[in-house]
């Protein structure tokens, strides 16, 4: 079929309702999903609405959710700490440490396939089930740790600690994740580009620097999108140690706990909530910002 | 019962939600909740306005769904024999139970209540119980507290099951008194003798640390178990008016009474066994069970940590140790667990048999007999078969002038979880700024309280 596309009016009435939907059922689930229940949560977080009977019955409380938040709620300064400690030890260290392992075994070194299996193992596991992993290790009376050195530090639960022991268990299945797909935008590497380098006289660490990395501009951008992402959403591993408290508290972990359960204190906890958003929303219009200037 | 009872359950307890195996029921509950939560909050009201026909009166027959919170094996099969019990005493009536992972139960008990709930489901007595109730979640079972009243429960534990409208919203079922428990061959290697006051347990601490025992097992990773402690402490110190006004958020958690209760607790810390933020209550009973440390102030659940038989035999406990002789040691803490009726049960008539079934000698036989750790509410429940622990503890409650229930079924649990919890672990972690941290929960409280 040789037609040359000349607007919609070219189209036939199937293929019209076909886009229509195709338009239609996207944004309907976009705005259903994500911008109502957003919008809902600000809206919620003037409120003093308990969860229980109708909507109606809450009170507008102004801004007292957001005062309270800030001035008398001792959890939230360490939970925005704890926020930006975990991204920056995943961004500077884990990412470039999954980075680095994705180079090594790129270079088809005896048993990479074995390494990579064991790296990448972490990943197939749930967050939750890290902590468990790790909880062997770190418990104060029968870890693995304290055994053999014949400590008695209280990893998961000494608060000059916690974080970090947790930060560990949480890098150690990040470094498999980004290496894996830092692997895979190897392998799409041209190996031309990397023979024209060596034709050149580049050294390895010339060739990777100058040439690959930034051949991998597209990869590197997921990898950064993955790891801001990971650390936000960072949630599950605390919640198992010890549902972020006592040295962990993250802001997830503050909105679930003001939220679930009997608390119940929905319009505070969708105060954080919306903290929560607008933190996230600094990152995404970085990342726009990136992605647009990238298509220009 | 609101702890966790086993290692299993507790295991279970660490995992959330989205990977563990929740019932069909309960994850389309949850999604309904949740989605109607966040995306239209108005759809959640009218499902809470919506329930299902009212059975009302009329010869009880058909099925009955129990919503049971008792997940591990034990209690399970505990609850199944009474529910079979329940069926052969009463013909024509069946009891379906709904087993909900006790923590999803928890978290969920909120969009669980408001929308299709079972018949009957299993909660707790105190504010608890009374926040339901006042919130118009939970039915109206005085009539079934008339035949209750005749056959063995007490005025005590009417008043107990009764909302801030005066009428009946809850059967109980079960209960275990807090105290510090020991293990009597430990004493009587040491020759220990329990201590009355305060002082005598200070001695005994440094004598127990000289023979290299840990004198108060202490575990708080949970965030609930130091909240007993402080319990305790506020109704040795200050009594049980006070408590109970306190908790009520009528008293100042940032008066000299209250500031009093955590001095006391930091002259005791030296005692408690150090790193408590990351252990929990089954690793601290371990510690009492192998025998390296003295005591250990927790509910009578701890006998779960210990085997059947002789070594269940050898857990014994004190109350804890007067303070202040001008209030003594009479008040002490038992929560209560029980039954509630939904709203508007699907079959009201069948619900109120089986709620005056659970409220009966024989149905709570059966239950005390597979959980020996906790003792039945009923009078004419069978002693005959109890455990040396279980005749003790029945004593122990009866011999206390006034009874509280628990930290957090005494207050409002937003209170509860949200601002005690983390300030009492950092109390822990940092106890010499009394002031800072009883000024920071009174503001908090003050906010709460007035919402």
């Amino acid at each position: 079929m040789a037609r040359t596309y000349k607007g919609i009016d070219h189209l036939t009435p199937v293929d019209r309702v076909v886009v229509g939907l195709m338009i239609a059922v996207p944004t309907f689930l976009v705005l259903w999903l994500v911008w109502v229940p957003a919008i809902g949560s600000v809206l919620l977080s003037f409120t003093n609405w308990d969860g229980i009977g109708p909507i109606s019955s809450a009170k507008n409380v102004g801004l007292k959710n957001y005062t309270d938040v800030l001035t008398i709620y001792p959890p939230f300064v360490p939970a925005l700490q704890h926020n930006l400690i975990w991204l920056a030890v995943m961004f500077l260290i884990a990412t470039p440490i999954g980075m680095f392992l994705a180079v090594l075994l790129d270079r088809e070194v005896r048993g990479s396939r074995v390494y990579q299996t064991a790296i990448y193992l972490p990943v197939v596991l749930s967050l939750a089930l890290v902590g468990f992993i790790w909880q062997l290790i770190y418990s104060r009376d029968q870890g693995l740790i304290n055994a053999l050195t014949g400590g008695s530090i209280d990893w998961y639960g000494d608060q000059r600690y916690n974080l970090w022991a947790a930060l560990i268990a949480s890098s150690w299945r990040h470094v498999g994740y980004i290496m894996l797909l830092y692997l895979a935008g190897l392998k799409g590497v041209d190996p031309t580009l990397r023979e024209a380098a060596k034709v050149d006289g580049a050294t390895e660490r010339q060739t990777f620097f100058r040439v690959v990395f930034p051949v991998m501009f597209p990869i590197n951008i997921i990898v950064l999108v993955v790891t801001v992402i990971e650390s936000l959403r960072a949630f599950d591993l605390v919640w198992v140690i010890n549902k972020g408290r006592n040295g962990l508290e993250l802001i997830s972990t503050l909105v679930t706990s003001n939220i679930v359960g009997e608390a119940s204190r929905i319009g505070f906890g969708s105060a954080l909530a919306t903290f929560m958003l607008v933190i996230s929303s600094i990152f995404i219009v970085i990342y726009l910002r990136i992605v647009m200037r990238e298509q220009r | 019962m609101t702890r966790p009872t086993s290692e299993a359950e507790y295991l279970a307890s660490l995992v959330p939600a989205s990977v563990r195996g929740v019932s069909r029921r309960t994850l389309l509950r949850g999604a309904l909740g949740a989605g109607t939560l966040l995306a239209a909050p108005s759809l959640l009201a009218a499902c809470g306005g919506g329930g299902s026909s009212s059975g009302g009166g009329g010869a009880a027959t058909g099925t009955v769904t129990v919503g049971s919170n008792q997940s591990d094996a034990v209690p399970k099969a505990a609850i199944q024999s009474v529910m079979d019990a329940f069926q052969k005493a009463n013909s024509g009536l069946t009891a379906k139970i709904n087993t909900i992972d006790h923590n999803s139960f928890q978290e969920n008990i909120n969009n669980y209540l408001q929308g299709s709930p079972d018949d009957v489901w299993m909660w707790f007595a105190g504010y608890r119980m009374r926040f339901f109730a006042s919130k118009g979640l939970a039915g109206d079972v005085s009539d079934v507290w008339k035949d209750l009243s005749a056959n063995g429960m007490t005025d005590a534990l009417k008043k107990s099951s009764t909302g801030d409208d005066g009428k009946q919203y809850f059967v109980p079922s079960t209960y275990y008194p807090w105290a510090m428990f020991y293990r009597k061959s430990v004493f009587e290697k040491y020759g220990y003798t329990e201590p009355k006051t305060l002082d005598e347990f200070k001695t005994l601490g440094t004598q127990m640390k000289k023979d290299g025992l840990v004198p108060i097992a202490f575990g708080d990773k949970d965030g609930w178990p130091a909240m007993g402690t402080f319990d305790q402490l506020n109704l040795r110190v200050n009594g049980y008016d006070f408590h109970v006004n306190l908790m009520a958020g009528k008293e100042a958690w940032n008066s000299d009474k209250v500031k009093a209760v955590f001095d006391t607790w930091a002259g005791l810390l030296e005692y408690h066994q150090p790193d408590s933020l990351g252990r929990t209550w089954q690793e601290a009973a371990q510690t009492l069970q192998q025998k390296k440390a003295g005591t250990y102030l927790l509910g009578s659940f701890v006998a779960q940590q210990f085997e059947k038989g002789e070594e269940q035999e050898d857990l014994t406990f004190f109350n804890f140790p007067e303070i202040d002789s001008n209030i003594g040691a009479d008040a002490i803490e038992a929560p209560i667990d029980g039954y509630m009726m939904a709203k508007r049960p699907k079959n009201e008539a069948g619900a109120k048999k089986l709620l005056g079934y659970v409220g009966s000698a024989a149905a709570q036989d059966i239950v005390v007999k597979a959980d020996p750790s906790v003792i039945a509410t009923n009078d004419k429940a069978d002693q005959a078969a109890y455990t040396s622990l279980q005749k003790k503890s029945v004593e122990f409650v009866s011999q206390a002038k006034s009874i509280a229930q628990f930290m957090d079924r005494d207050t409002r649990p937003d209170f509860a979880s949200t601002v005690m919890i983390p300030a009492i672990q950092s109390f822990l972690k940092n106890p010499k700024d009394i002031d800072g941290l009883v000024n920071g929960i009174e503001k908090q409280k003050q906010s709460i309280f007035a919402s």
